[in-house]
């Protein structure tokens, strides 16, 4: 599979790109719209939702400010149920631990149950490198592993594509990565449902070595949970020899009872079902049943770093349920695709620039990936403001400031390329601060007011392109004021 | 009762008409206003692009212009959410960045003395039958900033509701974003045109002859996009179908 995420050109090239493509906005706004409104519907039925949410919250918060202490309690449980435990501190390091592990097993195959972990790192690149093949057992990433494509939804991965996109794909790549396609596939969903269950089913039979995300690690018991709905994971989880979790470290929970809140959360958010149909859990090894050996790879990647922002650490609670993807106005219509990583969406555009750095071009365009129209906020069940972190990230991009980067404190650089528009801002905030130079501007631009072009060069292009430019009154507001009302309000203050 | 009108930069430059509808509203209820001219912009465009350092004087001067009023009213919702979410956010970073207390002490007499214009009508002064006469059909969206930051809730509508002669229409995907967003119309334009087409397109499905917000910024993208359309449906602030009687329909 070729797809990767490097190189991606920056959110408001890409996000154009989208928004021509009237295909993958009919798919994209078609399938959001029924779930947002699905999801409204779930959530309207618990009256202690707010409860829950604030709950949710507060777990997450509490577990973060602690987690070293709920990370050593993991392992120790973990290691004591007969698994064992790697740290991986970035990609590299836990791309490298995965492929030993699956070279000691002697296995060249292995079958996966969808992981943002793993395609945050680009496990499956680094497997391919190697030369172990990975099969995706989800069926909507193998309908994307097939394509050859990206994932652009978190739970959803293939939601760009439609039926009758998905029967070409089937029919065309099925049969190089293992049993075809039946003869005379149409595009009806349970037809496609079939073919792949046919398809993955030959996988899971011949598996040795499973590779696995987790939704939540239990840190008093060691238990490793993934929430999903088609039980392909469950066949990951409990058929192969050796099973391998990759997992970042912000997943794990206090105790067995904290899941009682999330797996109330998840679900509605997520696919606005009162309780989702597989819930899967593991700790470590049981003679006779599952894996004989497990391998649990913590990773960190820029969690920690992230951990150590104040503002920006509240992205951490996320428990990945999508539902700020799906009532996002910019994610509808930029597509998945656009953020450039596994992360797509609002919490893609606050999640990606903390744990790579804002330094990229993509990265640095992330945070100005919204609105601020606070429509994810609303609907996020762990309440992250995601405002408020996309504006601490803009900050970022073009004042700079202290960050930490491999836990060690480093002053920022204002992100290049921002000389022009800084100048502006200061300007123009200068400007407000001086209301007589203000209001001897404002004269000149309505004096002038016949001159003035209807279409705009530079920057200002982009609004005249498909937007009629307001035409500037003859008067201004300080200026009717102070000719009708004369001097009432110069005692406040008046002109600097 | 004496309020301070902070007339906000777009509408001063842009949408004098606004101000002026304000000033006749308020003084129809009766209230005194005043115009502290030494008032300005609140920062939200500085602000929501990043550039937080840039807004402090602003913070200062609008405390300046506005220390000696109880109520500080304003025809915008989002000029309305910038005072009071995130002044409290400036003057926490200027004292976390070891700056001193001024700034915040500015933001908490701003915050709770800052109305938006529907809030100070129908929260302070109870009203929500204003005495106006707009005989027109109306449309009404209720903006981002307006419905999530300050929780305007349906007072907007409550006071439409009343207006003599105003044909109310539901605005099919209300509460989805028109796509303005200050900056963001600039640095992701091909999106915003995209969501600022798709609201336009519901405008136009109502059948009205206006659309009405609370917020003049949000009625430059969708009346500049209106406009470049040819149609004829007019973008309306509602502080002028308020202020519209029947001796005066603006
Ligand atoms: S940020 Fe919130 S709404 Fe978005 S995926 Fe994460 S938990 Fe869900």
């Amino acid at each position: 599979m070729s797809g990767t995420y490097l190189g991606m050109p920056d959110f408001p090239r890409a996000a154009a790109a989208a928004t021509r493509d009237t295909r993958l906005r009919a798919n994209l706004t078609h399938a959001t719209h029924t779930i947002r409104d699905k999801r409204a519907k779930a959530v309207a039925e618990l009256d202690d939702w707010a409860q829950l949410r604030a709950a949710g919250a507060a777990v997450k918060d509490r577990t973060l400010r602690h987690l070293d202490h709920y990370l050593e309690q993991l392992e120790a449980a973990v290691v004591a149920a007969g698994g064992q435990v790697h740290w991986a501190v970035d990609a590299d390091e836990a791309n490298r631990i995965v492929t030993r592990l699956v070279r000691e097993t002697g296995e060249r195959e292995v079958v996966k149950v969808k992981s943002m972990a793993t395609q945050e790192i680009g496990l499956n690149e680094a497997l391919a490198e190697a030369g172990i093949r990975a099969y995706e057992t989800d069926l909507a990433e193998l309908i994307v592993q097939l394509g050859d494509d990206l994932p652009s939804h978190l739970l959803v991965p293939a939601i760009h594509r439609n039926r009758s996109e998905i029967r070409d794909i089937f029919r065309r790549e099925m049969g190089s990565w293992g049993r075809p396609a039946p003869e005379g596939l149409s595009d009806s969903p349970a037809e496609l449902a079939e073919a792949a269950r046919l398809h993955l089913r030959e996988k899971f039979l011949s598996a040795k070595v499973g590779i696995s995300g987790a939704n939540f690690m239990v840190a008093e018991t060691g238990t490793l949970v993934v929430v999903e709905s088609e039980g392909n994971g469950r066949m990951c989880l409990t058929l192969p020899e050796t099973l391998i979790s990759v997992v970042g470290i912000e997943k794990v929970v206090p105790r067995w009872q904290d899941l009682e809140v999330f797996l109330q959360l998840l679900p509605r958010s997520s696919t606005a079902e009162r309780m989702n149909p597989y819930t899967s859990t593991w700790t470590g090894t049981t003679d006779g049943d599952g894996p004989r050996t497990f391998h649990l790879v913590l990773l960190d990647n820029g969690r920690t770093d992230t951990l150590a922002d104040t503002v920006g650490r509240q992205a951490l609670r996320c428990i990945r349920c999508s539902a700020c993807l799906n009532v996002c106005p910019v994610y509808e219509r930029a597509g998945g695709h656009a953020y450039g990583s596994p992360y797509p969406g609002p919490i893609g555009a606050i999640l990606t620039p903390q744990l790579r750095g804002i330094e990229g071009a993509l990265e640095a365009s992330l945070p100005y990936a919204s609105s601020l129209c606070g429509a994810c906020y609303e609907v996020c069940p762990v309440a992250i403001d995601i405002p408020e972190v996309l504006l601490h990230l803009r900050e970022r991009v073009v004042e700079g400031g202290p960050v930490t980067r491999r836990g060690a404190r480093t002053v920022l650089q204002p992100a290049k390329g921002h000389a022009a528009e800084r100048a502006a801002m200061r300007a123009a905030a200068w400007a407000f601060d001086h209301p007589g130079v203000l209001r001897a501007g404002a004269r000149l631009a309505a004096r002038t007011r016949r001159l003035h072009p209807r279409r705009l060069p530079g920057p200002g292009r982009a609004w005249s392109a498909t937007r009629e430019l307001p035409a500037v009154p003859a008067e201004s507001f300080r200026d009717w004021w102070q000719r009708t009302r004369g001097t009432s309000s110069e005692r406040q203050g008046g002109a600097k | 009762m004496r309020v301070a009108l902070f007339v906000t930069c777009i509408n001063d430059l842009l949408h004098p008409r606004t101000g002026q509808a304000v000033v006749a509203l308020l003084e129809r209820l009766g209230v005194e206003v005043d115009f502290p001219d030494g008032q300005s912009c609140c920062g939200q465009p500085q602000f929501n692009t990043g550039y937080r350092h840039a807004t402090e004087p602003l913070v200062r001067r609008f405390d300046h212009a506005f220390r000696d009023y109880e109520y500080v009213v304003t025809p915008s919702g989002s000029c309305a959410a910038m005072v009071r979410d995130n002044y409290p956010r400036i003057g926490a970073k200027a004292a976390a960045e070891g700056r001193g207390r001024e700034l915040a002490d500015a933001a908490a007499l701003a915050v709770p003395k800052t109305y938006e214009l529907t809030e100070f009508l129908v929260d302070v002064l109870k009203v929500t039958d204003v005495g106006a006469y707009y005989p027109h059909t109306v449309t009404y969206h209720p903006t981002c900033h307006g419905l999530r930051m300050l929780g305007l809730g349906d007072r907007p509508r409550r006071l439409l509701e009343q207006v003599k002669g105003l044909e109310l229409r539901e605005l099919p995907g209300a509460e989805e974003c028109c796509g303005f967003g200050g900056t963001f119309a600039v640095k992701n334009a091909a999106v915003s045109a995209a969501m600022g087409a798709d609201k336009v397109r519901n405008v136009l499905g109502t059948g009205a002859e206006a659309v009405c917000t609370v917020d003049n910024s949000c009625l430059l993208h969708i009346g500049g996009t209106l406009a470049r359309q040819g149609s004829p449906v007019r973008p309306v602030h509602i502080a002028e179908i308020l202020a519209s009687t029947e001796g005066g329909v603006r």
